[in-house]
Protein backbone atom coordinates (compact mmCIF):
# COMPACT_ATOMS: atom_id res chain seq x y z
CA UNK A 1 0.00 0.00 0.00
CA UNK A 2 1.25 3.52 -0.66
CA UNK A 3 1.64 6.10 2.05
CA UNK A 4 -0.60 8.51 1.69
CA UNK A 5 0.85 11.86 0.33
CA UNK A 6 0.06 14.52 3.16
CA UNK A 7 1.81 17.13 1.54
CA UNK A 8 -0.09 20.52 0.65
CA UNK A 9 0.52 21.93 -2.68
CA UNK A 10 0.23 25.33 -2.87
CA UNK A 11 -1.80 27.03 -5.93
CA UNK A 12 0.38 30.25 -4.91
CA UNK A 13 1.78 32.06 -7.90
CA UNK A 14 3.46 34.98 -7.85
CA UNK A 15 1.36 37.75 -10.31
CA UNK A 16 2.98 41.04 -11.66
CA UNK A 17 1.79 43.30 -14.09
CA UNK A 18 -1.41 40.75 -14.45
CA UNK A 19 1.29 37.49 -15.34
CA UNK A 20 1.79 34.47 -13.06
CA UNK A 21 5.01 33.19 -11.93
CA UNK A 22 5.68 30.17 -10.19
CA UNK A 23 9.22 31.26 -8.59
CA UNK A 24 8.98 34.25 -5.87
CA UNK A 25 12.74 34.07 -5.95
CA UNK A 26 13.87 36.62 -9.12
CA UNK A 27 17.95 36.69 -10.15
CA UNK A 28 20.08 38.62 -11.35
CA UNK A 29 23.43 37.36 -13.88
CA UNK A 30 25.89 39.93 -12.58
CA UNK A 31 29.72 38.98 -10.97
CA UNK A 32 29.50 35.37 -12.20
CA UNK A 33 32.67 33.78 -13.61
CA UNK A 34 30.93 32.89 -16.79
CA UNK A 35 27.63 32.16 -18.87
CA UNK A 36 28.08 28.54 -18.06
CA UNK A 37 27.64 29.31 -14.36
CA UNK A 38 25.18 32.25 -14.82
CA UNK A 39 22.87 29.87 -16.43
CA UNK A 40 23.45 27.11 -14.21
CA UNK A 41 22.85 28.96 -11.18
CA UNK A 42 19.71 30.37 -12.33
CA UNK A 43 18.69 26.60 -13.47
CA UNK A 44 19.16 25.81 -9.57
CA UNK A 45 17.13 28.67 -8.12
CA UNK A 46 14.44 27.92 -10.44
CA UNK A 47 13.84 31.91 -10.89
CA UNK A 48 12.00 32.60 -14.14
CA UNK A 49 12.64 36.60 -13.74
CA UNK A 50 15.95 37.35 -14.35
CA UNK A 51 17.54 40.83 -14.36
CA UNK A 52 19.82 42.44 -17.39
CA UNK A 53 21.86 45.40 -17.29
CA UNK A 54 22.14 47.98 -20.75
CA UNK A 55 25.33 49.01 -21.60
CA UNK A 56 27.48 49.68 -24.43
CA UNK A 57 29.11 46.96 -26.94
CA UNK A 58 32.58 46.93 -27.30
CA UNK A 59 33.05 48.39 -30.60
CA UNK A 60 35.20 46.22 -32.59
CA UNK A 61 35.96 43.61 -30.14
CA UNK A 62 35.52 40.10 -30.21
CA UNK A 63 32.10 40.71 -32.47
CA UNK A 64 31.67 37.09 -32.60
CA UNK A 65 31.70 36.14 -28.64
CA UNK A 66 28.52 34.60 -27.08
CA UNK A 67 26.28 36.93 -25.57
CA UNK A 68 24.13 36.85 -22.18
CA UNK A 69 21.28 35.66 -24.03
CA UNK A 70 22.35 33.32 -26.07
CA UNK A 71 22.63 31.30 -22.35
CA UNK A 72 19.25 32.77 -21.26
CA UNK A 73 16.67 32.97 -24.44
CA UNK A 74 14.18 35.64 -24.00
CA UNK A 75 11.51 32.54 -24.88
CA UNK A 76 12.36 30.95 -21.98
CA UNK A 77 12.81 33.36 -18.96
CA UNK A 78 11.02 37.03 -18.77
CA UNK A 79 14.04 39.39 -18.72
CA UNK A 80 13.82 41.83 -16.47
CA UNK A 81 16.48 45.10 -17.49
CA UNK A 82 17.46 47.31 -14.61
CA UNK A 83 18.81 50.96 -14.73
CA UNK A 84 21.63 49.71 -12.24
CA UNK A 85 24.32 52.18 -12.71
CA UNK A 86 21.82 55.23 -13.77
CA UNK A 87 21.56 58.20 -11.44
CA UNK A 88 19.28 60.45 -12.88
CA UNK A 89 15.72 60.20 -13.81
CA UNK A 90 16.49 61.03 -17.53
CA UNK A 91 19.31 58.39 -18.05
CA UNK A 92 17.12 55.20 -16.50
CA UNK A 93 14.31 56.54 -18.83
CA UNK A 94 16.79 56.22 -21.73
CA UNK A 95 18.05 52.89 -20.75
CA UNK A 96 14.71 51.90 -20.50
CA UNK A 97 13.86 52.93 -23.85
CA UNK A 98 16.72 51.11 -25.11
CA UNK A 99 15.62 48.07 -23.26
CA UNK A 100 12.48 47.64 -24.73
CA UNK A 101 13.94 48.16 -28.44
CA UNK A 102 16.45 45.74 -27.59
CA UNK A 103 13.55 43.39 -26.09
CA UNK A 104 11.26 43.43 -28.88
CA UNK A 105 8.96 46.07 -26.93
CA UNK A 106 9.30 44.02 -23.09
CA UNK A 107 7.30 46.55 -20.96
CA UNK A 108 8.29 44.95 -17.61
CA UNK A 109 11.14 46.56 -16.00
CA UNK A 110 13.42 47.55 -13.01
CA UNK A 111 13.72 50.97 -12.09
CA UNK A 112 16.63 51.73 -10.22
CA UNK A 113 18.21 55.55 -9.81
CA UNK A 114 20.96 55.54 -7.59
CA UNK A 115 22.02 58.64 -5.08
CA UNK A 116 25.63 57.55 -3.70
CA UNK A 117 28.18 55.57 -5.56
CA UNK A 118 30.02 54.14 -2.35
CA UNK A 119 26.20 52.81 -0.56
CA UNK A 120 24.28 52.60 -3.83
CA UNK A 121 22.00 54.11 -2.07
CA UNK A 122 18.61 54.97 -3.91
CA UNK A 123 17.78 58.32 -4.93
CA UNK A 124 14.24 58.33 -3.97
CA UNK A 125 12.92 61.96 -5.94
CA UNK A 126 15.03 60.94 -8.86
CA UNK A 127 13.20 57.43 -8.73
CA UNK A 128 9.40 58.97 -8.46
CA UNK A 129 10.12 60.94 -11.77
CA UNK A 130 11.11 58.17 -13.53
CA UNK A 131 8.61 56.10 -12.82
CA UNK A 132 6.21 58.57 -13.58
CA UNK A 133 7.56 59.28 -17.03
CA UNK A 134 7.82 55.16 -17.68
CA UNK A 135 4.76 54.57 -16.67
CA UNK A 136 3.18 57.17 -18.68
CA UNK A 137 5.27 56.03 -21.78
CA UNK A 138 3.32 52.46 -21.01
CA UNK A 139 6.36 50.27 -18.89
CA UNK A 140 5.24 47.96 -16.48
CA UNK A 141 7.44 49.61 -13.80
CA UNK A 142 9.13 47.28 -10.74
CA UNK A 143 10.67 49.91 -8.93
CA UNK A 144 13.99 49.84 -6.30
CA UNK A 145 13.75 52.24 -3.15
CA UNK A 146 14.64 52.65 0.14
CA UNK A 147 12.41 51.18 2.83
CA UNK A 148 10.70 54.65 3.70
CA UNK A 149 6.59 53.57 3.88
CA UNK A 150 6.03 57.03 2.54
CA UNK A 151 8.11 57.03 -0.65
CA UNK A 152 6.62 53.32 -1.31
CA UNK A 153 3.50 54.32 -1.00
CA UNK A 154 3.96 56.95 -3.29
CA UNK A 155 5.61 55.17 -6.09
CA UNK A 156 2.70 52.48 -5.96
CA UNK A 157 0.27 55.95 -6.17
CA UNK A 158 1.95 56.64 -9.13
CA UNK A 159 1.40 53.06 -10.74
CA UNK A 160 4.48 50.70 -10.32
CA UNK A 161 3.23 47.36 -10.10
CA UNK A 162 5.88 46.16 -7.75
CA UNK A 163 7.62 48.01 -4.91
CA UNK A 164 11.16 47.01 -3.89
CA UNK A 165 12.79 47.92 -0.58
CA UNK A 166 15.94 47.25 0.08
CA UNK A 167 16.78 44.90 3.01
CA UNK A 168 20.31 46.53 3.24
CA UNK A 169 22.49 47.67 1.05
CA UNK A 170 23.31 46.19 -2.60
CA UNK A 171 25.86 44.00 -2.54
CA UNK A 172 25.88 43.97 1.45
CA UNK A 173 24.94 41.02 2.16
CA UNK A 174 24.11 42.88 5.54
CA UNK A 175 20.77 40.56 5.53
CA UNK A 176 17.32 42.19 6.92
CA UNK A 177 18.06 45.29 9.12
CA UNK A 178 14.98 46.75 9.07
CA UNK A 179 11.85 43.86 9.18
CA UNK A 180 9.53 46.51 10.67
CA UNK A 181 9.54 49.05 7.93
CA UNK A 182 9.32 46.36 5.61
CA UNK A 183 5.70 45.03 7.41
CA UNK A 184 4.52 48.38 7.32
CA UNK A 185 5.19 48.78 3.45
CA UNK A 186 3.92 44.99 3.09
CA UNK A 187 0.65 45.80 5.19
CA UNK A 188 -0.29 48.98 3.45
CA UNK A 189 0.88 47.58 -0.25
CA UNK A 190 -1.64 46.40 -2.44
CA UNK A 191 0.70 45.68 -5.31
CA UNK A 192 3.81 42.82 -4.93
CA UNK A 193 6.37 43.96 -2.49
CA UNK A 194 9.32 42.06 -2.45
CA UNK A 195 12.69 42.30 -1.26
CA UNK A 196 15.52 43.71 -3.32
CA UNK A 197 19.09 44.02 -1.98
CA UNK A 198 20.84 42.79 0.68
CA UNK A 199 20.19 39.46 1.00
CA UNK A 200 23.36 37.86 2.24
CA UNK A 201 22.32 33.92 2.93
CA UNK A 202 19.14 31.39 2.57
CA UNK A 203 18.17 32.73 6.03
CA UNK A 204 17.70 36.36 5.19
CA UNK A 205 15.37 34.86 2.31
CA UNK A 206 13.59 33.26 4.23
CA UNK A 207 13.52 35.73 6.92
CA UNK A 208 12.15 38.33 4.18
CA UNK A 209 9.16 35.78 2.78
CA UNK A 210 7.58 34.95 6.58
CA UNK A 211 7.50 38.87 6.84
CA UNK A 212 4.89 38.55 3.99
CA UNK A 213 6.92 39.74 1.00
CA UNK A 214 5.58 38.52 -1.96
CA UNK A 215 9.38 37.59 -3.25
CA UNK A 216 13.27 38.62 -3.04
CA UNK A 217 15.31 39.88 -5.93
CA UNK A 218 18.91 39.08 -5.18
CA UNK A 219 22.12 39.08 -7.25
CA UNK A 220 25.60 39.15 -5.22
CA UNK A 221 24.34 36.61 -2.38
CA UNK A 222 24.41 33.92 -4.94
CA UNK A 223 26.96 34.88 -7.42
CA UNK A 224 29.54 35.63 -4.55
CA UNK A 225 28.99 32.57 -2.85
CA UNK A 226 32.16 30.45 -2.87
CA UNK A 227 29.69 28.02 -4.93
CA UNK A 228 27.27 29.60 -6.36
CA UNK A 229 25.11 26.93 -7.79
CA UNK A 230 24.84 25.23 -4.64
CA UNK A 231 23.66 28.46 -3.03
CA UNK A 232 21.08 29.08 -5.86
CA UNK A 233 19.09 25.91 -4.95
CA UNK A 234 19.31 27.19 -1.08
CA UNK A 235 18.04 30.34 -1.91
CA UNK A 236 15.34 28.37 -3.86
CA UNK A 237 14.83 26.23 -0.92
CA UNK A 238 14.55 29.60 1.59
CA UNK A 239 12.18 30.95 -0.59
CA UNK A 240 9.62 28.04 -0.87
CA UNK A 241 10.26 27.81 3.37
CA UNK A 242 9.48 30.98 4.03
CA UNK A 243 6.73 31.41 1.81
CA UNK A 244 4.85 28.34 3.69
CA UNK A 245 5.67 29.19 6.69
CA UNK A 246 4.04 32.84 5.99
CA UNK A 247 1.17 31.05 4.82
CA UNK A 248 0.68 28.36 7.69
CA UNK A 249 1.07 31.48 10.06
CA UNK A 250 3.49 30.92 13.07
CA UNK A 251 2.75 30.07 16.66
CA UNK A 252 2.97 32.88 18.93
CA UNK A 253 5.93 33.71 20.80
CA UNK A 254 5.96 33.87 24.20
CA UNK A 255 8.46 33.50 26.73
CA UNK A 256 7.02 30.43 28.11
CA UNK A 257 4.27 28.41 27.58
CA UNK A 258 4.23 25.70 30.97
CA UNK A 259 2.70 23.85 27.68
CA UNK A 260 4.99 20.61 26.97
CA UNK A 261 4.51 19.06 23.75
CA UNK A 262 4.17 15.90 25.30
CA UNK A 263 1.46 14.24 27.62
CA UNK A 264 1.77 15.27 31.15
CA UNK A 265 -0.16 11.74 32.20
CA UNK A 266 0.85 8.43 32.05
CA UNK A 267 4.42 9.19 33.04
CA UNK A 268 6.08 6.58 34.86
CA UNK A 269 7.02 6.91 38.67
CA UNK B 1 33.60 59.96 -44.57
CA UNK B 2 31.24 60.28 -42.47
CA UNK B 3 32.39 61.78 -38.57
CA UNK B 4 30.29 60.49 -35.60
CA UNK B 5 31.00 59.87 -32.09
CA UNK B 6 29.76 56.21 -31.58
CA UNK B 7 29.51 54.93 -28.02
CA UNK B 8 31.38 58.19 -26.72
CA UNK B 9 34.25 57.79 -29.12
CA UNK B 10 34.73 59.42 -32.81
CA UNK B 11 34.26 57.10 -35.79
CA UNK B 12 34.77 57.38 -39.60
CA UNK B 13 32.21 55.57 -41.68
CA UNK B 14 33.59 54.25 -44.92
CA UNK B 15 30.79 54.77 -47.30
CA UNK B 16 29.33 57.94 -48.24
CA UNK B 17 25.82 58.44 -46.66
CA UNK B 18 25.96 55.51 -44.76
CA UNK B 19 23.16 54.40 -43.06
CA UNK B 20 22.46 52.77 -39.86
CA UNK B 21 22.36 49.39 -41.27
CA UNK B 22 25.78 50.08 -42.81
CA UNK B 23 27.33 50.81 -39.69
CA UNK B 24 26.28 47.58 -37.78
CA UNK B 25 27.80 45.50 -40.51
CA UNK B 26 30.54 47.12 -40.52
CA UNK B 27 30.54 46.15 -36.23
CA UNK B 28 30.32 42.93 -37.19
CA UNK B 29 26.69 43.30 -35.33
CA UNK B 30 24.02 41.97 -37.75
CA UNK B 31 21.92 39.49 -36.62
CA UNK B 32 22.69 40.50 -32.67
CA UNK B 33 20.19 41.95 -30.25
CA UNK B 34 21.23 45.24 -30.12
CA UNK B 35 19.37 48.89 -29.86
CA UNK B 36 20.13 51.91 -31.43
CA UNK B 37 19.70 55.46 -30.41
CA UNK B 38 20.61 58.48 -32.51
CA UNK B 39 20.76 61.99 -30.87
CA UNK B 40 19.29 60.65 -27.53
CA UNK B 41 16.34 59.27 -29.41
CA UNK B 42 15.25 55.38 -30.60
CA UNK B 43 16.13 54.35 -33.83
CA UNK B 44 13.36 51.49 -34.28
CA UNK B 45 15.13 48.11 -35.83
CA UNK B 46 12.89 48.70 -39.00
CA UNK B 47 14.29 52.54 -39.64
CA UNK B 48 17.91 51.02 -40.07
CA UNK B 49 18.25 50.60 -43.48
CA UNK B 50 16.34 54.18 -43.99
CA UNK B 51 18.43 56.37 -40.88
CA UNK B 52 21.31 58.06 -42.77
CA UNK B 53 24.48 59.05 -40.10
CA UNK B 54 24.90 62.59 -40.67
CA UNK B 55 28.64 64.22 -39.48
CA UNK B 56 28.52 64.66 -35.86
CA UNK B 57 25.80 61.93 -35.15
CA UNK B 58 26.28 60.99 -31.66
CA UNK B 59 25.13 57.03 -31.60
CA UNK B 60 24.59 54.69 -29.02
CA UNK B 61 24.89 51.18 -29.64
CA UNK B 62 23.82 49.09 -26.41
CA UNK B 63 23.51 45.24 -25.93
CA UNK B 64 22.07 43.56 -22.83
CA UNK B 65 25.27 42.02 -20.30
CA UNK B 66 25.18 40.33 -16.95
CA UNK B 67 23.50 42.66 -14.28
CA UNK B 68 21.62 42.96 -11.06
Amino acid sequence: MNAPNNSVVLDDPLVIAGRAYRSRLLVGTGKYKDFDETRAAIDASGAEIVTVAIRRTNIGQNAGEPSLLDYLPPSQFTLLPNTAGCYTADDAVRTLKLARELLDGHKLVKLEVLGDPNTLYPNVRETIVAAEALIRDGFDVMVYTSDDPIIARELEAVGCVAIMPLASLIGSGMGILNPWNLKLIIEQSKVPVLVDAGVGTASDAAVAMELGCAGVLMNTAIASAQRPVLMAGAMKKAIEAGREAYIAGRMPRRLYAASPSSPGRGLIS
Amino acid sequence: MTSIQLNGSPYLCRKLSPRISDLIRDLSLDGKRIAIERNGEIVPRSKHPETVLLDGDKIEVVAAVGGG
